[in-house]
């Protein structure tokens, strides 16, 4: 884990175990979260994610490890002790308490100027655009509303770091969406460093900074949204993130993996010849465009000659809207063959139906390799 | 980095000011319940250990009652007695709690508020009705060809009477939470209505039948006031422990009694609450509410058979109101308003009801604001798992214990001058310790579960907003639990107004109370004094349920704007 440059990181975890009876939910997890960072963690139900941001807030404290916020080790301190504003699913909106009151609960605990809590309460409703909301009762608000009278509570103190809980998992997709944005705005306006948990893996890669992902109780990879995307450090990141197809092969050299019959060229990240492994690709990434007999019109400068061709027959074809996904069936895709996604363009010009046979090419620098069948 | 699965040192979390303001608060309201509820059943137990002397006896005791057949025979008794009852009014009371929530049968309101009249009097009237209908001298007694009213019959009727709403709450809870899904599913695929009647409707309120028979049971098998004024030369433990206690003085028995009365009802309660545990999981929250359709043959059926219950309870409460406004019956039938001059009754006068009215606010009161706090802690304290668990074991326990046995463990522990709470035995403030205590666990479960209901994260949210946790259960708790409040002053208001069972034994002459003066009128013959101050108990319960609907209609109005729907 590379510290930044920056010096010491603004909340250090670090060995964080927690233990429910005889289940481990946290297993000796690290990280480092920076100032000013969008940090989202990802993962099933039940990863742990939801008990790590806990311990964080002092909510279920750790059974071992130490969690230090701004050099400050709150370890061991209750909520109430650390510095932090959170935000849940269910939103926690007092019921009794109107929008004003609800987000003026934290600077009245303050013992601020009622004209400066005054003042500091339009500012928050302005800014998250409730200006006209705040004699209503959270009740008679739409969720999203309620989720940005919930986001204001939390900021209105301006605290150090703003957790966010699944905060919008209760909305409408289109809500969500807009919200989304609206959130990573705020986010960066304030520059106030935010961990959000989420098992919507588009959520995280569309707001995050930086992703955490997690199954159970351990950290599979951290990383920037592309890079998650685009080079899963396990095969459980793989598979969880996007759609990806798995197919067993084995190592044929230092840079090729065979498949049945096939033999494609990849790297191989210094596995020995003959250790069986999962050959990932993602749909998106199999190509049939403009393949002529030579093979290698792809341009991508691997220069490896063949192209990594492999002839398929479609056998099944889903209409998703935008593009079609396909299942391509091979010797060497093994049984349930891979499954490739063609726009709609294409599958017009080259009139692709089930039985059609094509040559698609499976590219280089796209293919991962996990060790193990 | 070691991969250990622990690899640091284990963090003790650091207790607040505020966990420890919880801790404190909830050690002070554990320590009250432990030394009125597990001190003297414990001193109560031990005496019964014990000869008149107050040395060690062992089991002679108990040996004594065993092959004493005169005892032992009201063992038998109330067993027997108990369980004849329990069948009776849980067949009653679920065909009427199916007609209420199942049919479409017509005057539902008339019957749900006829059904609810019983909880508004003490268990004597029942008795004292019966005694008009049915005694020497009843109004009905051909009915009864020849039999006596003096005996099981009578208890049988009576207890059936008053037990009936509890019975009745329990079953319509358990039939209201139907998944209509499930019955049209049923008819989708051709199921006869006898099947659909067994397969979905009986399993469906399976643990709620159970749970209502285990609550029947001990209350007719713990019941002090029906027996008392019914039961004749039958007699029953509870009446048993009185008879040994007032009668004979005879304290080591009463406590050896007592202990054998407590043993089954903790069994039924232990039962009850396994049983409990397993109907949580029996609804979804999507489950959708089942609407029943119009059905004429079945709901003429059923209108016919709930007019005969109400009939009957009304016969109960109107003999009884009857009673209380004629000259002497059955010889004179003038009415007057005679028998609610109490001053000219040897049992006890007009004093006695307003102690009673002092005694039931003074216990709605403290007892509302003790219990309520008491769960909250229990219920959203941090940490601390293990006094959370044993204050929650403790708080339940009162509802096993009958309450001749606690009144007369209350004798046996508060009596004793070595005891440093002494000074509150013959007080006012004996009879509201026994009262809130004798009623805590139905109201301590009324508030756990309306705390249960609000979203647990608030106490999260006003941690992280620095808000100490007495500033949000003022401003927050309280306001959106204040109808549970409401209802759980409105039990232990009518609870200690109908009450006779364990303050009978520890009145004074300065607090008498108007169910124990019922009671000691119809010891002296006094039947017409006896009805009337009954009947003065159930106007104010009405008057105080009336009140009730009142108030929490006010709050629901008033806080409309926030409730969700």
């Amino acid at each position: 884990m590379a510290m930044d440059e920056t010096g010491s990181p603004y909340l250090k975890i670090r060995n964080l175990t927690k233990i429910f009876g005889d289940f481990t939910a946290l297993k000796n997890i690290s990280l480092d979260v920076q100032m000013s960072e969008f940090v989202c963690f990802l993962g099933p139900s039940g990863c742990g994610k939801t008990t790590l941001l806990r311990a964080i807030a002092g909510l279920d404290i750790q059974t071992a490890g130490t969690i230090e916020q701004n050099g400050r080790d709150i370890s061991a301190l209750p909520p109430a002790e650390r510095d932090f504003g959170i935000v849940f699913q269910s939103y926690a909106l007092f019921p009794n308490l109107t929008v004003y009151k609800n987000i003026a609960y934290g600077l009245e605990n303050r013992k601020m100027r009622p004209d400066r809590i005054k003042a500091r309460v339009a500012e928050l409703l302005d800014m998250v655009g409730l200006a006209d909301q705040a004699e209503k009762y959270p009740a008679q608000l739409s969720g999203g509303e309620q989720q940005r009278v919930a986001l204001s509570r939390a900021i209105a103190t301006s605290p150090g770091l703003l957790l966010l809980d699944e905060p919008l998992s209760a909305l409408d997709a289109k809500v969500r969406i807009f919200l989304r944005q609206e959130i990573k705005d705020l986010q960066r306006r304030l520059g106030v460093t935010t961990i959000m948990v989420t098992h919507d893996q588009e959520e995280a890669l569309t707001m995050a900074d930086r992703i955490v992902v997690m199954d159970h109780g351990v950290i599979e990879q951290v990383g920037a949204p592309e890079e998650i995307y685009g080079a899963p450090a396990t095969s459980f990141v793989a598979n969880f993130i996007g759609t990806m197809n798995f197919i067993s092969g084995s190592v044929e050299a230092k840079d090729a993996v065979r498949l049945g019959d096939t033999v494609l060229h990849c790297t191989t990240d210094g596995l020995a010849a003959g250790a069986s492994v999962t050959v990932a690709i993602r749909p998106e990434d199999i190509d049939a465009e403009e393949i002529d007999a030579a093979g290698d019109g792809d341009g991508n400068g691997n220069g490896n000659g063949n192209g990594n061709l492999i002839d398929v027959e479609v056998t099944k074809m889903e209409f998703l809207g935008s593009f079609y996904r396909a299942t391509l069936g091979s010797p060497a895709l093994g049984e349930q063959g891979a499954r490739a996604d063609f726009s709609v363009n294409l599958v017009r010009r080259k009139n692709i139906e089930p039985g059609t046979k094509l040559t698609v090419r499976f590219p280089a620098r796209y293919i991962r390799i996990y060790p193990g069948g | 980095m070691s991969d250990a699965a622990i690899a640091a040192p284990k963090i003790k979390a650091k207790i607040s000011r505020d966990d420890w303001i919880m801790r404190g608060c909830m050690g002070v309201i554990g320590i009250f319940l432990a030394m009125f509820v597990l001190l003297p059943l414990y001193t109560m137990m031990s005496k019964s250990f014990e000869n008149k002397a107050g040395d060690f006896i062992g089991l002679t005791n108990y040996l004594e009652y065993f092959s004493t057949p005169a005892l032992f025979l009201s063992a038998v008794n109330s067993l027997y007695i108990s369980i004849f009852g329990t069948f009776l009014v849980l067949g009653t009371a679920f065909v009427y709690a199916y007609a209420l929530t199942r049919t479409c049968m017509p005057f539902k309101v008339f019957f749900k508020l006829v059904a609810v009249i019983p909880l508004l009097t003490p268990s004597l009237l029942a008795g004292i009705s019966l005694v008009y209908w049915f005694g020497k001298q009843g109004a009905a007694k051909e009915l009864l060809f020849g039999e006596l009213i003096y005996g099981p019959i009578g208890i049988i009727i009576g207890s059936s009477y008053w037990v009936f709403p509890h019975a009745l709450m329990i079953v319509i809870t358990a039939l209201s939470i139907a998944d209509a899904r499930l019955y049209e599913a049923a008819i989708s695929l051709r199921t006869k209505p006898l099947k659909v009647f067994f397969t979905v409707t009986l399993p469906g309120c399976k643990y709620g039948l159970i749970s209502a028979g285990f609550v029947v049971f001990t209350l007719i098998f713990t019941d002090f006031g029906v027996p008392k004024v019914i039961g004749g030369n039958f007699n029953m433990l509870a009446t048993d422990i009185y008879k040994q206690v007032i009668g004979q003085q005879n304290f080591q028995m009463g406590a050896v009694v007592s202990v054998v009365l407590l043993i089954p009802a903790v069994i039924a309660f232990s039962v009850d609450r396994i049983v409990q545990k397993k109907q949580v999981a029996q609804l979804s929250s999507r489950a959708v509410p089942y609407v029943p359709k119009p059905e004429r043959r079945r709901d003429m059926i059923m209108l016919a058979f709930c007019s005969l219950v109400a009939f009957l309870i009304l016969c109960m409460i109107g003999m009884a109101q009857y009673a209380a406004l004629i000259k002497f019956w059955p010889y004179n039938l003038e009415l007057t308003l005679g028998n609610y001059d109490f001053d000219l009754a040897n049992g006890g006068g007009w004093e006695s009801y307003f102690n009673s009215i002092r005694m039931s606010l003074y216990t709605a009161v403290v007892g509302t604001i003790i219990i309520f706090f008491g769960a909250y802690l229990v219920e959203k304290g941090r940490g601390f798992a293990i006094g959370r668990n044993a204050f929650h074991a403790v708080a339940m326990l009162p509802l096993a214990v009958p309450g001749m046995a606690l009144g007369l463990a209350y004798i046996f522990f508060f009596n004793n001058p070595a005891n440093p709470f002494n000074f509150l035995y013959g007080t006012m403030g004996i009879l509201v310790v026994v009262t809130v205590t004798h009623f805590y666990t139905v109201s301590h479960l009324t508030a756990v579960t309306a705390l249960k209901q609000i979203d647990p994260e608030f106490e999260s949210v006003a941690a992280s907003l620095k808000a100490p946790f007495y500033r949000t259960f003022a401003r927050i708790t309280i306001p959106v639990c204040l109808p549970a409040i409401l209802d759980i002053s409105m039990y232990l208001f009518l609870n200690a107004m109908t009450t006779v069972s364990a303050v009978v034994f520890l009145y004074s002459t300065d607090t008498t109370l108007a169910s124990v003066a019922v009671l000691n009128m119809d010891d002296q013959g006094e039947l017409p004094f006896a009805a009337a101050m009954a009947m003065m108990i159930a106007y104010t319960c009405a008057g105080a349920r009336i009140l009730h609907v009142i108030l929490t209609r006010g709050i629901t109005k008033s806080t409309q704007a926030w409730r969700e729907r």
